[in-house]
């Protein structure tokens, strides 16, 4: 028995290793089919009001009507429709947001980390200030000066969370830095910019990419806060925020409202983090 | 204090690098006053030597006697407070880093730990191949990809690893392998000097003997200058045509092994010298 389990051991791990990677995959390319092709899989407009169909439960209780899987919003609107539109917002914030704010946090960080002096000590004083703001407050302040709307959320959600990486960079750039590769790199004539491009920066990668997935998580669940708070799009979009916002109201009698939506977002923000552990794990050659 | 000691009567080689004066210190920062700079610890004390061409020269000395500071500022890693560091007659000790690029293919540096020094993201050939792509491409436009790899692999073969070591990590060889690529990546370039600090301190004794007799080997081909900083004074005396001692930045004995090590000047290499049992090593490892 023993000799069994040494020799599965391996073979376990790494098969819960790549788990790690292929279910939050299959959920992320699942959220991407929908929002592509949310006008031909939505079962209904999802903007459409039908004050008959109030309030239908999901498929699954007494009551329904065919075709609307996951009920209906205390406006008659099909859930499941709002659901799938919802993708698209999420989807947009969280690719465009994560990565607006992973390019500025992690450039500053690296800059810091790297040459340190003058450009560590500016950089540093402007985290701790930054930092010293509550985020969720910052990003509502934000949005009601910007106005609302995709491209205030977006900003906001950089503006607030570039810290985020712009600390835990510079922190391992510092690390590398004392490493011998970086003066075995000015020994064979690199300049001080390709050493940081070229040497330091595949070693901070994979925390980037760790952190990248991490903020793309982050940055749905700032947009639903924001729509939640009615800050973030107009009404007349389908968001998970909105949703959930909306849902709240009617939670004793249509529990489903706020459910569904709760879950896929649940869900995708679970996806983007064990998607970037299972990244780093699968595609780091030191780690293997 | 430091009083200049030549061997001029078999010592015809002409001097690569000529140090004079050379001074060094560093912050305290432990003892820094609150409103003012911190006082600062001297660790080379105005050191005077040569180093001849084509010759190993071994630098030794207790720990934080300065030998790794002295190296470093060879290889201009650090920046002298004063003094000249002339190499080839030319003085390199102000030079800054744009005017030191095209020198810095002449003096090469081997690490004490590859862990470190070999860049863990990287393949071996492109450890090895990044310095001479960056030298490489003033003088002949456009080297390809696969030329400069098979540069990379020829300097492998050099150091004895065969090319399917070029596709691994660092990570993926053993202490002595990893050494080799170190010195690998240093000869590509083909240098006239090579820094080597404490570069088998790491190793154990057997992967030291091959990885020292290789650099023996290589010492002699290509005509190297070489200062080989070492604690080991019974593998400087097998290794090394001079050996400069140091301590506590000064130099007390500089001058050809056999002649320090027969006629110690001062007391301290003297006790040094009895310290350690000196036939331990094999001359058969030099073969
Ligand atoms: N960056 C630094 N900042 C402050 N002090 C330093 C620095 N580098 C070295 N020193 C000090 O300078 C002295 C000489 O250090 P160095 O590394 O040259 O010694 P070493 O002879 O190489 O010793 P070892 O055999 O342990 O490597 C030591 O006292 C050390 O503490
Ligand atoms: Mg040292």
């Amino acid at each position: 028995m023993a000799d069994v389990s040494l020799q599965t051991t391996p073979r376990a791990r790494s098969g819960r290793r790549n788990l790690r990677l292929w279910l939050p995959l299959a959920w992320i390319s699942t959220l991407v089919l929908a929002a592509v092709l949310a006008p031909l899989i939505a079962p209904h407009d999802p903007l459409y009001q039908d004050l008959f169909l109030e309030r239908l439960p999901p498929f699954f209780m007494a009551g329904t009507e065919p075709g609307y899987w996951l009920g209906t919003d205390s406006l008659g609107r099909d859930v499941l429709s709002r659901v799938i539109y919802g993708t698209r917002i999420a989807l947009c914030v969280s690719l465009i947001a994560a990565t607006a704010t992973c390019l500025v946090g992690s450039t500053l960080g690296l800059l810091a980390g790297f040459f340190g002096g003058w450009w560590d000590r500016v950089i540093s004083r402007l985290i701790e200030i930054w930092m010293a703001f509550p985020p969720v407050l910052f990003a509502v302040l934000l949005v009601a000066v910007m106005g609302t709307g995709l491209t205030s959320v977006i900003v906001a959600i950089a503006l607030i969370d570039w810290t985020r990486f712009a600390r835990v960079i510079r922190a391992e750039t510092m690390v590398q830095a004392q490493m011998d590769y970086v003066d075995s790199a000015q020994i064979g004539g690199a300049r001080r910019l390709t050493t940081l491009v070229s040497e330091i920066l595949p070693n901070v990668l994979p925390s980037i990419v760790a952190l990248l997935m991490l903020e793309m998580g982050i940055a749905v669940i700032v947009e639903a806060i924001l729509s939640f708070v009615n800050l973030s799009l107009s009404s007349d979009v389908a968001t998970w925020g909105s949703m959930i916002a909306e849902g709240r109201n009617a939670i004793h009698f249509a529990w489903w409202v706020l459910l569904f939506p709760l879950i896929a977002l649940f869900l995708t923000v679970l996806s983007f983090s064990q998607l970037g552990e299972g990244l780093k794990q699968r595609f780091d050659p030191v780690l293997q | 204090m430091a009083v200049p000691l030549t061997c001029p009567q078999t010592d015809p080689a002409p001097a690569l690098f000529s140090v004079r004066g050379l001074r060094l210190s560093f912050p305290d920062s432990a003892h820094k006053p609150l409103f003012a700079p911190a006082p600062r610890i001297e660790v080379l004390k105005g050191l005077d030597l040569d180093l001849p061409k084509g010759q190993i020269t071994g630098i030794v000395g207790e720990s934080g006697s300065g030998k790794s500071t002295l190296g470093r500022v060879l290889v201009r890693l650090m920046r002298p407070d004063a003094g000249q560091v002339l190499l080839n007659g030319q003085d390199i000790s102000t030079l800054n880093e744009a005017a030191l690029r095209p020198l810095r293919r002449n003096l090469q540096m081997i690490f004490q730990d590859p862990m470190s020094s070999l860049n863990p993201r990287h393949k071996v050939w492109r450890i090895v191949a990044a310095p001479l792509a960056r030298y490489e491409c003033g003088s002949a436009p456009q080297i390809g990809l696969a030329e400069r790899r098979d540069q990379a692999l020829r300097a492998l073969e050099r150091v004895g690893l065969d090319p399917g070591f070029g596709e691994r990590y660092p990570h993926e060889l053993s202490g002595g392998q990893r050494q080799r690529v170190g010195i690998a990546r240093a000869i590509a370039l083909e240098p006239e000097f090579i820094l080597a600090d404490e570069i088998v301190s790491g190793l154990d004794v057997s992967s030291q003997a091959q990885v020292l007799s290789l650099l023996k080997s290589l010492a002699q081909e290509m005509n190297l200058t070489i200062a080989f900083i070492s604690h080991d004074l019974s593998v400087i005396r097998h290794l090394c045509d001079n050996v400069i001692v140091l301590n506590r930045g000064e130099i007390l004995e500089n001058g050809s092994v056999e002649q320090v090590f027969s006629a110690p000047q001062s007391d301290i290499t003297r006790l040094l010298l009895d310290a350690i049992p000196l036939p331990e090593l094999d001359d058969k490892w030099f073969d």
